[in-house]
């Protein structure tokens, strides 16, 4: 086949940048360590998230010294909880699911952003530093009061934070 | 040597009664999209941020499956017919599939645009990806599964008039641009499987109350398993204009015929096996799989590489036959007052914008950053919204004069056309594209909130400006357009005034590949081998996770959710 020597020339050089493209997604996930959504968490009814041990009440738990969990119930048009408060410097893992249609969970200004699927869980950890408050919007249209549903993320200094006590 | 119209008269009729169908879809499709512009700036609210979704789906369905897929029927019709010099071996035949066509399409419509009118109880506000449990009234679905059939058919007809042909020719090499249509019809049938599947199997008789509840991450799987190769049956029409009429109109040849086959080919395996690059951000979906769909969507820049150096070779010899010398100084040789060539030409350059950005969608873990932001929606209005539309609308002026018989009225002013949509774009997508590395997302009536968005650069108020003008210009873009096809069909006949129907020979022709680039049967076999690797173990694992209906869940929209938006909505106050 007659390929000429500058189509060769790019055809390699092409091949290179795809090369490279894939090395560094694959730098991204093996070194830098960042964990896709996946499928590690046991579905869900969501018919029946009432009668779940944490779903049925969700918010912040503590699970070590520097570690939260924060359950969440996304729902048209709205996350309960709305307002999620956690202490300045933690490590925080989410566990959003859905009641109803697909969600999105997405933290306004940060990488931490996941699809909601209802039956399934998206669990992500995310580093928190300095307080700071974030937005938090649904970016999966929803239905007609999509534009409707939002919540917050504050980040309180660890001095202020008490987690809100169980009945 | 003679316009189309002469050679195939029937085939014309069938060819402008397609393009007049896209472009009627473009006119609707375009003054929705003005209205989302001004609406979710904040600028002009004429609707109910409510009605907002309905408005964006017709926006959605009208001009990325009506618009485009009917010029696509209208170009492989002509590249079949032109290419092996032969009529379509039964009109009913023809007429039939372009009926279904437009009859799925008008059913489609019906509840879409009963959801604005509060007499009627339908609705289907469920944007162009219908993901469930959003539920859309069924005769949305009974459309769309007609249109889909009604582009398998033509498909047929496509395949019948290319057997007739290889029965009278059976040593000659397929002519390129039936090379094109037979390797995307091959992917298209492949992909529309699946979402006719997800149709018929779960949305129709769930949406006729047969089934309680589906299985919202299968559904959504199946539709993307569609999802991404639907972009490259948009796109694939438009290459084989980039390769077949911008290199006649820059007055030179196609650099190589063999090269632009192993690209199709190229489409034509991997497009499908790379649907799951919609999903990184999926819960129940392993990241194992993600990553397999992510490699193989990078090296689909491969046939897009490819593409870029071959028509950017073959402009290049085109200026120089027309005398064009220098480095650099031959661009200054291109025909650039034609709207042909230039409208082409900027599509290309838009292109090449778009798969910078479509790289960062594409790199599953950059990919948090930008998933549903506005940027998505910067990136595939470079891609759909003018690789793909600005060619279509800058070939309409070669085509219209070639299936009308009619030259082509206002010249001057279809150029104006093409550099204003080029204008408007750049102002548009630029600022999706910052407003999505800021957060703010896509979809959204009002994306206002009790917090504010912070761009990196500017702010949120001049991306909103940016928005509204560019999106103004590509409305009186698309208006301009519609006044040259109307003041051209007001016209009078005249074919001595218009070019020959040809196209682009090739420096570098068929017989210099080797044959087995036409060897469509392996082709194919492959592609099928490569789809059921990429697909089947994860549709496995999610039916082994939910079973194939799902965990549960109700159909939405239903008066329980109004109600308790009611209660939420006093709750927060």
């Amino acid at each position: 086949m007659n390929v000429h020597d500058y189509e060769k020339l790019w055809i390699g050089l092409s091949m290179v940048l795809i090369v490279l493209f894939i090395g560094s997604i694959t730098y991204g996930s093996v070194v830098a360590g960042v964990v896709m959504i996946d499928d590690a968490a046991d579905p869900v009814d969501p018919d029946a998230l009432g009668d779940h041990p944490d779903f049925g009440d969700p918010g912040v738990t503590q699970t070590g010294e520097d570690t939260y969990e924060v359950h969440v119930v996304a729902f048209h048009p709205g996350f309960n909880p709305d307002v999620i408060e956690v202490p300045a410097n933690s490590t925080v893992t989410f566990h959003v699911t859905s009641m109803d249609v697909i969600h999105s969970f997405s933290i306004v200004g940060t990488n931490a952003n996941s699809m909601v699927i209802p039956g399934e869980v998206s669990s992500m950890t995310v580093e928190l530093g300095a307080p700071n408050r974030y937005g938090i919007v649904c970016n999966e249209y929803c239905g007609e009061f999509h534009h409707l549903m939002e919540g917050e993320l504050v980040v309180v200094p660890e001095d202020e934070f008490e987690l809100e006590a169980d009945e | 040597m003679s316009t189309y119209v002469e050679q195939f008269p029937a085939e014309a009729r069938l060819v402008r009664s397609a393009m007049y169908t896209a472009f009627v879809a473009l006119g609707l499709g375009a003054a929705f999209g003005l209205l989302q512009v001004l609406h979710r700036t904040n600028v002009l609210r004429v609707i109910d941020s409510t009605d907002y979704y309905t408005i964006l789906t017709l926006h959605g369905v009208l001009l990325v499956l009506t618009f485009t897929i009917f010029f696509l029927v209208a170009i492989f019709t002509w590249a079949i017919t032109t290419s092996l010099d032969r009529p379509l071996p039964d009109h009913r035949f023809s007429w039939t599939w372009y009926g279904l066509m437009t009859g799925g399409t008008v059913l489609a419509a019906i509840p879409i645009v009963g959801g604005l009118i509060d007499q009627i109880d339908m609705s289907a506000a469920v944007l162009f990806t219908f993901y469930a449990p959003l539920q859309a009234h069924w005769l949305f679905y009974v459309g769309l599964a007609l249109f889909v059939v009604g582009t398998w058919l033509a498909g047929v007809d496509w395949i019948r008039t290319y057997l007739a042909w290889r029965r009278e020719h059976p040593d000659e090499r397929i002519p390129l641009p039936t090379f094109m249509v037979l390797t995307t019809m091959g992917f298209w049938y492949l992909s529309s499987v699946g979402v006719a599947l997800s149709v018929l199997v779960f949305l129709l008789p769930w949406s006729l109350g047969i089934f309680e509840h589906v299985n919202a991450l299968l559904t959504r799987t199946m539709f993307w398993y569609f999802g991404h190769a639907v972009v490259y049956f948009w796109l694939m029409p438009t290459y084989l204009l980039w390769y077949l009429l911008l290199p006649k109109v820059a007055g030179g040849k196609l650099f190589s015929d063999p090269l632009a086959r192993i690209v199709f080919v190229l489409f034509l395996l991997l497009s499908t096996p790379t649907g799951i690059h919609h999903q990184y951000l999926d819960p129940g979906i392993a990241e194992g799989f993600k990553y397999v769909a992510m490699t193989n969507t990078m090296f689909l820049l491969l046939p897009s590489l490819l593409t870029a150096f071959t028509v950017v070779a073959s402009i290049e010899h085109g200026a120089r036959q027309r005398g064009g010398t220098g480095r650099l100084r031959w661009l200054g040789a291109l025909p650039w007052r034609d709207p042909v060539f230039t409208g082409m030409a900027l599509a290309g350059v838009m292109f090449a914008a778009a798969g910078f950005s479509g790289i960062v969608n594409a790199g599953l873990n950059v990919n948090y950053l930008v998933h549903n932001t506005f940027w998505v929606v910067g990136h595939f209005h470079l891609t759909v919204g003018t690789a793909v539309a600005l060619t279509f609308m800058a070939a309409s002026y070669w085509f219209l004069p070639q299936v009308t018989g009619k030259p082509l009225w206002g010249r001057p002013l279809a150029l104006g056309q093409v550099l204003l949509w080029f204008l408007g774009m750049t102002f548009m997508s630029n600022a999706m594209h910052r407003g999505g590395l800021a957060g703010i997302p896509r979809r959204t009536a009002e994306p206002q909130y009790n917090f504010s968005f912070e761009p990196a650069i500017g702010s949120v108020a001049e991306l909103d400006a940016q928005v509204v003008l560019g999106g103004t210009l590509l409305f009186l873009s698309t208006v301009l357009f519609l006044t040259v096809v109307l003041g051209t069909l007001r016209g009078g006949v005249d074919p001595t005034r218009i070019p020959a129907n040809t196209y682009a020979a090739a420096l570098s022709e068929a017989e210099d590949g080797p044959r087995i680039l036409d060897n469509l049967r392996l082709w194919v076999l492959i592609a099928v081998v490569l789809v059921i690797l990429a697909y089947a173990f994860p549709i496995a694992a999610i039916v082994d996770r939910s079973g194939w209906l799902g965990p549960g869940g109700s159909p939405y929209p239903q008066v329980v959710w109004v109600v308790e938006y009611l209660v939420v909505a006093l709750a927060l106050r």
